[in-house]
């Protein structure tokens, strides 16, 4: 831009993370560059760290039990709330993703996708438990039932590609079943989730619910993988990361869910009960039938 | 220090519920935003009705002209189905995810106008505004916020086999829950693919057609979605059009028999909600107060016009005493009046009609020998008021414990044993609900099973959810609405 | 006489004073609050709330001056002369002297903390000492609490023998009896507690639900329990117990959903402070800004008050 074409100096944004409700920079204080895909700087994405993971973990312990405790109805309706801002905002998403390299057309299809399974997911909350509970007939006078349960705090590693899509494609059903989330955005592609954090705060998703975090998988997946307070963990990654998690998970039990370059992110089907039914715990109770 | 079985008798120190602090009046002022005449609703527009003809709806809290509806005659209906068979081919192949977002937003746009249609569900039908507004109408925005969410999920409703629309379902609602009843009919059947014609009741149309509005703002397609208000004739016509491929209706079990006999010899699908005379049982280890106020809930909630209202109150005898005295003390507080004014408790009554009929089954009570009790109240000069009504010393054989009274009249009779308690509560034709209030466990477990009711409220009462389904045995209908279950009624099977 | 097995004895008293449903209470008292009081209701219901109060100091910090401000505010808590004094000052028993000699004989009691308060852990000599101390220094009411160590083991006799012990110690004051409903956590035990209590009462005397020194104090529910307890104690005695609910209640209209509760529940004869206090300290401050707004028509700010927190 030409010096006499700018007549007035716009004001950039600091990136900063969404944790706990808040936003905030890295406890290192390091950030990591990025530049648009023309090359030029853009902005300064915090690096996190496993010390801003393992606050991210605390402030999803302490949202838990209220998120678990709200009816399923209140759920979906901030869900559904958050697709609202999502939607509204999406063309502020769209130009971010094309800024760093999408093509207009994908983008745009992204976002209809992305908002599209974000109320699938809505509508989920106070429907699966009539399909993954049961009544069940046992052979003695007692009242024998099965009740779904979520697992607690959830670790989610999304994809390179697509940033948005794939971040929310696997944040909604873990969240909709009543568990809450830390989250690693893009690598590659971070400053989407940064805008992500803006439209979370400002659905009626209460602090800590889901948090977001950016930077490096080589420096972060050691402690979503070992962890003791994450359940479980939905991760995009290949290969050695999936070791890496599975090794590391062994020390607690914890529960893994892998996505992998091959996962239909575009797809109009609607997604399945699969990721609600690996993020909740199954409760059996008896009770005799009697006077 | 014991409570139980004492402070039954007449010497009991009273408690005094006065005039020391008297409530000001305190009316809800939102606008209803009433028109002074509404038009039928086809093929999403609003239409005058072939004959020209209109009749008033009356408020009747205070018996004055509200808005005048339009007389749908058959040649109305038969336009309605034709409309909504025209725009059955392009609803039903819309993706289900598409038909779910346009639920959610009928959802979302009645939650914006919430007070409004509340106050205008009060002014119609006479319920209290605090029911309106706390019950009637947030409920109505979730039935149609749940069924939004199934509309992209059909293939789970019966695992391994694939759903179908019917095609076009015409429906019969009544006048005690308008705006709810009309949320149950239309959103499953929405969700599923299905197309409308709905004929609300005649005494409460108003707010079906403020839903048309909110269908247009939604930008529901035309026809998907038609309403035609009237009488009788209108009603038969809507059951009996052979456009049909399902009808539902909810109203008396007397009108529910003459439609299924006029039926006959169709293969009309049907689902039928009708009347009921529910038991709700109270034990002697049940918490008394709460059980007491869930028997208030049972049948003094939207003036006992509730098809599932705890009508029979069962007591074991070792409590009944304490219980009938507690009863009276919680009645003696409840405020009858002003279905506008936000301290009302009980409402007015539907209709003059209906006033007619409770005065006539509470005035077969006495005669039968049933002992009554009404708290002193004010009721308005104008308007069709009742004041709560307790029978005691009543059996099986009287008038008040067999037909529905579909008022605040509460019939008391008392058991000795359990089984005792599910002979008589079972001792009717009916079978919409029940209640069973004790502290144990299996013991809710036993009567719930024994318990011939579609619906059992173990120690709370007239408790509904979209998830959760609701309908009867026996005399009381077949089918269920809500949750899974509730949307096989509208889908066929493949 | 001691139960062998604890839990006959638990089983027992239950049985005697019955089972509560904790989510049929919350529902019966979400009813209270969609109630609408205006105008002159209103206006009655903020004056019987005052008159109500219990103004409150109970800190580590309290010096003679904080109690001689208490004394003044609870005397004349506003110019406005048709708005009455509260009930009582409530301090701790170092306090009570200095509080009698500036309020004694003007219309306002002096309550006095005793027993250990607020956790009741000394022998109980000492607690009865203090009592009988408290009582000497001009206290016209003592609020003690109850044994929740013995009520939690079962020793429901303990429990009652000592507050027999605490009634004989208070003379002619006033007792109120603290459940601290918090440590009780269920309904049931709170109802339990309460016919334990009342049973060693004299009428006029008062159950409380708590010292307001743990985290959760009255609230609309446990109030409910309570007082359903006095309804049916005094239906089958005709003893008339009263109601404190203590800690929690900030603001005028919470103070108004417990008066509806009592209204609707005990009925006239107990919205009065001879049967039913609140124990607050901030609350008397923003019953004083409401009735000035229903007197004024405008919206008051917080500093316009006495004794007021907020600077903002």
């Amino acid at each position: 831009m030409s010096a006499r074409a700018l007549t007035r100096l716009p004001v950039t944004k600091t990136p900063k993370v969404y944790i706990g409700g808040a936003f905030v920079r890295s406890e290192s204080a390091r950030t990591f560059k990025v530049n648009d895909a023309g090359g030029a700087f853009f902005g300064n994405i915090p690096q996190c760290t496993r010390k801003d993971l393992r606050n991210a973990v605390e402030a999803a312990a302490k949202a838990g039990p209220g998120w678990a405790r709200r009816t399923p109805y209140n759920r979906a309706q901030i869900l559904y709330r958050l697709a609202e801002m999502i939607e509204a905002r999406s063309a502020e998403l769209v130009a971010s993703l094309v800024r760093f390299g999408a093509r207009e057309a994908d983008a745009s299809r992204g976002m209809s996708v992305a908002v599209d399974r974000m109320i699938h997911y809505a509508g989920w909350a106070d429907k699966y438990e009539q399909l993954l509970g049961s009544v069940n007939p046992v052979a003695s006078p007692h009242f024998n039932f099965t009740v779904t349960e979520p697992m607690g705090v959830v670790g989610v590693i999304a994809p390179d590609s697509p940033p948005v899509l794939g971040l929310l494609s696997m944040v909604a059903p873990v969240i909709a079943c009543g568990n809450t989330v830390v989250a690693l955005a893009s690598e590659k592609v971070p400053y989407p989730a940064i805008l992500l954090g803006e439209m979370l705060a400002t659905s009626d998703l209460p602090a800590g619910v889901v948090n977001l975090l950016t930077g490096f998988r080589r420096e972060l997946i050691p402690t979503f993988a070992t962890h003791a307070h994450l359940r479980a963990v939905y991760a995009a990654v290949e290969g050695e990361d999936r070791k890496a998690l599975r090794l590391g998970g062994a020390e607690s039990v914890k529960r893994v869910r892998f996505v992998g370059r091959d996962e239909p992110w575009f797809s109009e089907a609607p997604g399945g009960l699969d990721a609600i039914r690996d993020f909740v715990e199954l409760k059996t109770i008896w009770h005799p039938i009697g006077s | 220090m014991t409570t139980r079985g004492k402070s039954a008798g007449a010497g009991r120190p009273r408690l005094i519920f006065g005039s020391l602090w008297e409530f000001d009046p305190s009316p809800e002022t939102a606008d209803p935003k009433l028109k002074a005449r509404y038009d039928l609703f086809i093929g999403g527009e609003f239409v005058r009705p072939r004959s020209g003809r209109h009749f008033d709806s009356i408020n009747p809290g205070n018996e004055r002209k509200l808005a005048e509806i339009s007389l749908a005659g058959p040649a109305d209906v038969d336009a309605a189905y034709r409309a909504a068979a025209r725009a059955f081919g392009p609803w039903s192949r819309l993706p289900g995810r598409e038909r779910g977002k346009y639920l959610f937003r009928i959802a979302r746009l009645l939650q914006d106008r919430a007070r409004e249609f509340a106050v205008a569900e009060t002014l119609d039908g006479g319920k209290p505004i605090k029911e309106s507004r706390d019950f009637d109408v947030p409920m109505a925005a979730a039935h149609f916020f749940y069924h939004a969410g199934w509309a992209d999920k059909l293939e789970y409703v019966v695992p391994g086999r694939t759903v179908a629309p019917l095609g076009v379902v015409g429906q019969v609602i009544p006048w005690n829950f308008p705006l709810l009843m009309l949320a149950w009919k239309l959103a499953p059947a929405l969700a599923m693919g299905n197309c409308v014609v709905l004929k609300p009741a005649e005494t409460t149309s108003i707010t079906a057609l403020k839903l048309a509005e909110v269908l247009q703002d939604a930008g529901l397609p035309p026809g998907v979605v038609n309403f035609v208000t009237g009488a009788g004739e209108a009603g038969a016509a809507v059951m009996g059009h052979p456009g049909a491929a399902k009808v539902a209706f909810t109203g008396s079990t007397e009108v529910g028999k003459a439609i299924m006999r006029q039926l006959a010899g169709t293969d009309r699908k049907m689902t039928m909600e009708l009347g009921g005379k529910a038991a709700n049982i109270v034990f002697d280890d049940a918490p008394i107060d709460q059980a007491v106020e869930g028997i208030v809930n049972g049948i003094f909630f939207n003036q006992g016009h509730v098809c599932c209202a705890g009508s029979r109150l069962l007591v074991q005898e070792s409590v009944a005493g304490q219980v009938v005295a507690k009863l009276k003390d919680r009645i003696r507080v409840l405020r009858v009046g002003d279905p506008l004014d936000k301290n009302t408790d009980l409402g007015a009554i539907n209709s003059r009609a209906q006033l007619a009929t409770i005065r006539r089954l509470v005035a077969a009570g006495v005669r039968e020998g049933a002992t009554i009790y009404q708290p002193p109240c004010v009721l308005p000069e104008r308007g069709f008021y009742f004041p709560p009504t307790l029978f005691t010393r009543v059996t099986q054989s009287h008038r008040i414990a067999r037909e529905e009274i579909f008022g605040p009249v509460l019939s008391i009779l008392t058991f000795r044993t359990v089984d005792e308690a599910i002979e008589k509560a079972n001792n009717t034709p009916y079978g919409l609900s029940a209640g069973v209030w004790t502290d144990k466990g299996s013991r809710i477990l036993r009567m719930s099973s024994e318990l011939k009711a579609g619906v059992v409220w173990a120690n709370t009462f007239n408790r509904f959810d979209p998830c959760s389904p609701f309908g009867g045995y026996k005399e009381s209908g077949f089918g269920r609405e809500g949750g899974r279950q509730g949307l096989l009624d509208y889908a066929t099977l493949g | 006489m001691l139960p062998r097995n604890p839990h006959a004895a638990r089983a027992r008293l239950l049985d005697e004073v019955g089972a509560v449903d904790q989510v049929g209470v919350e529902e019966r008292v979400a009813k209270f609050t969609t109630r609408s009081i205006k105008k002159a209701a209103k206006l009655w219901g903020l004056k019987t709330a005052v008159s109500m109060t219990d103004l409150t100091t109970l800190e580590g910090k309290d010096t003679p001056g904080k109690i001689e401000s208490l004394c003044r505010k609870a005397l004349r808590p506003h110019e406005d002369p048709k708005v009455p004094p509260v009930a009582a000052v409530c301090v701790y028993p170092a306090m009570v002297s200095r509080a009698k000699a500036l309020v004694g004989g003007k219309g306002v009691k002096v309550a006095s903390v005793a027993t250990a308060f607020p956790s009741g852990q000394t022998h109980l000599r000492t607690r009865l000492a203090e009592v009988r101390g408290a009582v000497a220094d001009g206290a016209d009411e003592i609020d003690m609490v109850i044994n929740r160590g013995a009520f939690l083991s079962g020793e429901y006799s303990r429990v009652q023998d000592e507050i027999a012990s605490v009634v004989e110690a208070s003379g002619t004051s006033v007792l109120k009896v603290i459940l601290e409903v918090s440590e009780l956590e269920t309904f049931d035990n709170i109802r339990m507690a309460s016919f334990l209590a009342m049973g060693v009462l004299r009428p006029g005397d008062f159950i409380k639900t708590s010292t307001g020194k743990t985290t959760l104090n009255a609230t609309l529910g446990n109030n409910q329990v309570m007082i359903e307890a006095i309804r049916d104690f005094y239906a089958d005695t005709g003893i008339a117990i009263g109601m404190k609910p203590a800690g929690g209640i900030k603001t005028a209209k919470q103070s108004l959903q417990f008066l509806i509760a009592v209204k609707e529940t005990l009925g006239d004869a107990w919205l009065t402070k001879k049967r039913y206090r609140f124990g607050a300290s901030s609350l008397l401050n923003d019953l004083l800004r409401q009735i000035e707004k229903e007197r004024t028509g405008a919206y008051q700010a917080p500093y316009y008050f006495s004794d007021a927190a907020e600077s903002y």
